[in-house]
């Protein structure tokens, strides 16, 4: 009976199927290509099974309305490209302050600013880690493929609501319009968390840890509670705090829900490693190109591997550590003047020498071109 | 003794509050927790929302489901708030410069939506948190830290832009006149739809040193004596109407709902189901 659900659909497509199988009741946001999409699929499909989804005025609003959604209980999501990423910002901020539950897809394009909007890139990488002020801990995934989109969406999902967290889904345009055949799990088949909230009558404080929680309980507002979300650094009941001793511990537990829980939010992938003596690291579609070069040098002699990062933030460090002590030179083939393959440097150091392979004029990479630069460079 | 109404509204344990002697803050906040007592909503279903600046610091003190947000930002998450749970009774608190300058945007429309939220705007013509830089209300020739030469900009009218937009619900009243501030906070809360009460307030410590309006107590007087009521106004010879500022009802109409609207699309396609 288990006949497979197999579809042809895009990557924008996917990310909203995935999303509605994730448990996704809110959307707010405000079209841009190459994002589109995904405000349209869920405009259609969400008031089908009760949910919302509303036009903002612009993105500002959109993920505005997302964090207001989530705080009402619902999961929500925003998705955007480019300028609307850069809108986003100050309240990416917020929500990880506040920690609030939120996925938020950039399908990432050309820039800087109305730069390239129908061509691929990966120039918000940095963007994504550190383009909110201030100090904070993000999750950001990166999919290569239609596939990917649907399954790393629901993994989105499911960290930000483990971690009380908002959660990049980087995608591109390339991985966003592209059209290839996926298989749709069964609903039963897959993982789904829900946010963890205070039981009835429980005494309850908003941003206090319990024992064995990763994260504190959160209560949507209406249900009984009555307590208070600040973008200041607040304390336990959530008012605000100007005790820097406070500020110390909050920040320190925000960064560390992340940064220590990598060994379950971290996520990569490798081909033809095990005996490789040269890397070439690259994530999302450009992956792909690189996937394709590897077999061509392999074929021509050269013991290269592709390692793979599907979470960007927080980077696979113990595993790419490791690759940089394994090989004797990486390139870092990215779309874009090279940002990831600063992470990189940072993290293997003196252990293998890096370089870059990159542009950012709208073009993708081509097998041949990594094919050439690792000949130059291996 | 701190009255019934603060014991049971105001989260005492966070007083006292941060607000300058003599700001109407505390005032303008009282009334709407006599608003909504007088009107018998239920704590648990009252979600208060503000954005950044003095007036955006009230929900903290109240002892409702309260969100502090981005400066400007408060009517998108309230947006959101109200949307996903439309059961929820949603109030926005917000200050001129975060309502109608950065927030200007969402203001207009969340008012053409006419979504059913309250907001709230704590008028005090000037950016109080920041020190006294002229805000979008801001009367012109008047002075701010940024406008020390006089502010040759014109002043926005909020009741008025809030109804152009689409509200159905628009009144201005001051800090000094309670009794009508309560009126109008239960009208508009009442209002099913986009309600805004614009409330003009006092900020003695940066509008009234830089404009030498005098004393907290002087400035509440010149409410008392420079505003009145909009029928009143009509009817005074032209050589008195100088000066004086509007308060009233401005717009108190009734159109389709923004998440009602949003309800019937869902219960159509549900409906409509099983004929697919
Ligand atoms: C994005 C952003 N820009 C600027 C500020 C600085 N800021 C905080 S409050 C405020 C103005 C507040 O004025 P108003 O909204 O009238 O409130 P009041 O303090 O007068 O009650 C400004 C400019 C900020 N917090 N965030
Ligand atoms: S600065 Fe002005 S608005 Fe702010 S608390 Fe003081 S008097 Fe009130
Ligand atoms: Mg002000």
């Amino acid at each position: 009976m288990s006949k497979k659900n197999i579809k042809l659909m895009q990557g924008n497509e996917a990310c909203v199927e995935a999303a509605l199988m994730a448990g996704m009741k809110f959307f707010a946001g405000y079209p841009i290509t190459p994002s589109t999409e995904l405000a349209e699929l869920s405009a259609e499909k969400l008031p089908r099974i009760g949910g919302k989804f509303i036009q903002m005025e612009d993105e500002i609003a959109g993920i505005a309305a997302a964090i207001g959604g989530s705080i009402a209980g619902l999961k929500s999501m925003t998705a955007t490209s480019g300028p609307g990423f850069s809108l986003k910002q100050e309240n990416i901020g917020y929500a990880a302050i506040a920690e609030i539950p939120l996925v938020i897809v950039n399908v990432m394009r050309g820039g800087p600013s109305t730069g390239l909007p129908t061509s691929p890139a990966q120039g918000d990488v940095m963007q994504a880690k550190w383009g909110t002020h201030g100090d904070h801990a993000i999750i950001a995934l990166s999919p290569q493929s239609v596939m990917e989109t649907f399954d790393i969406t629901i993994k989105a999902f499911n960290l930000a609501e483990k971690y009380r967290t908002p959660v990049i889904v980087l995608t591109d345009e390339v991985v966003g319009h592209m059209r290839e055949k996926i298989e749709i799990p069964e609903p039963g088949d897959i993982e789904i968390f829900d946010r963890k909230v205070p039981g009835p009558g429980e005494d309850y404080l908003p941003y206090r840890l319990e024992e064995g929680d990763i994260v504190p309980k959160m209560a949507p507002f209406g249900a009984g509670y009555r307590y208070h979300i600040t973008g200041l650094f607040h304390d336990e009941t959530g008012f605000p705090s100007n005790s820097t001793d406070n500020a110390d511990i909050m920040l320190k537990r925000m960064i560390s829900k992340i940064e220590d829980n990598r060994e379950d939010i971290v996520m990569y992938d490798e081909f033809m490693m095990e005996d490789a003596e040269y890397a070439i690291i690259s994530y999302g579609s450009t992956a792909r190109t690189v996937r394709n070069a590897v077999k061509t040098l392999r074929e021509q002699g050269m013991k290269v591997g592709l390692f793979r990062p599907i979470t960007i933030w927080p980077s696979a460090e113990k595993e790419i550590k490791a690759v940089g002590r394994q090989v004797k030179k990486i390139i870092v083939a990215e779309m874009n003047m090279g940002q990831y393959v600063q992470e990189i440097e940072r993290i293997v150091k003196s252990d293998a020498e890096v370089f870059h392979l990159g542009r950012a004029n709208g073009e993708v990479l081509m097998p041949i071109e990594v094919v050439q630069k690792a000949k130059e460079v291996f | 003794m701190t009255s019934e109404i603060v014991q049971k509204y105001f989260r005492i344990e966070n007083l006292p509050h941060i607000w300058c002697p003599g700001c109407s803050n505390g005032v303008v906040t009282r009334a709407l927790t006599m608003a909504i007592d007088e009107l018998g909503l239920d704590q648990d279903n009252v979600v208060v929302v503000s954005g950044i600046g003095c007036s955006s610091r009230a929900p903290g003190y109240l002892d409702f489901n309260t969100l502090h947000t981005t400066h400007g930002r408060g009517l998108a998450f309230a947006t959101g708030i109200k949307l996903a749970n439309p059961k929820l009774d949603v109030i926005l608190i917000a200050g001129d410069g975060d309502v109608s300058a950065i927030g200007g945007n969402h203001l207009i429309h969340a008012a053409r939506r006419n979504i059913d939220i309250t907001t709230i705007v704590f008028n005090n013509n000037i950016y109080g948190m920041t020190g006294g830089q002229y805000s979008p209300t801001t009367p012109t020739a008047a002075k701010g830290t940024t406008a020390p030469h006089g502010n040759i900009d014109k002043p926005f009218d909020i009741a008025q832009l809030a109804a152009a937009a689409g509200a159905t619900y628009s009144s201005r009243t001051t800090a000094y006149h309670v009794n009508q501030m309560v009126k109008y906070f239960k009208d508009a809360i009442s209002n099913k739809g986009f309600s805004m009460v614009e409330v003009a307030s006092i900020c003695p410590t940066y509008y009234g040193r830089k404009n030498k309006s005098g004393s907290g107590v002087q400035m509440m007087q010149a409410l008392k004596n420079d505003f009145i009521d909009k029928m009143a106004y009509e009817k005074l010879p032209e050589e008195k109407k100088e000066g004086k500022h509007l308060m009233g009802v401005f717009k108190n109409i009734t159109l389709p709902e923004y998440t009602a609207e949003y309800q019937r699309v869902i219960d159509a396609l549900q409906g409509g189901e099983n004929n697919e």
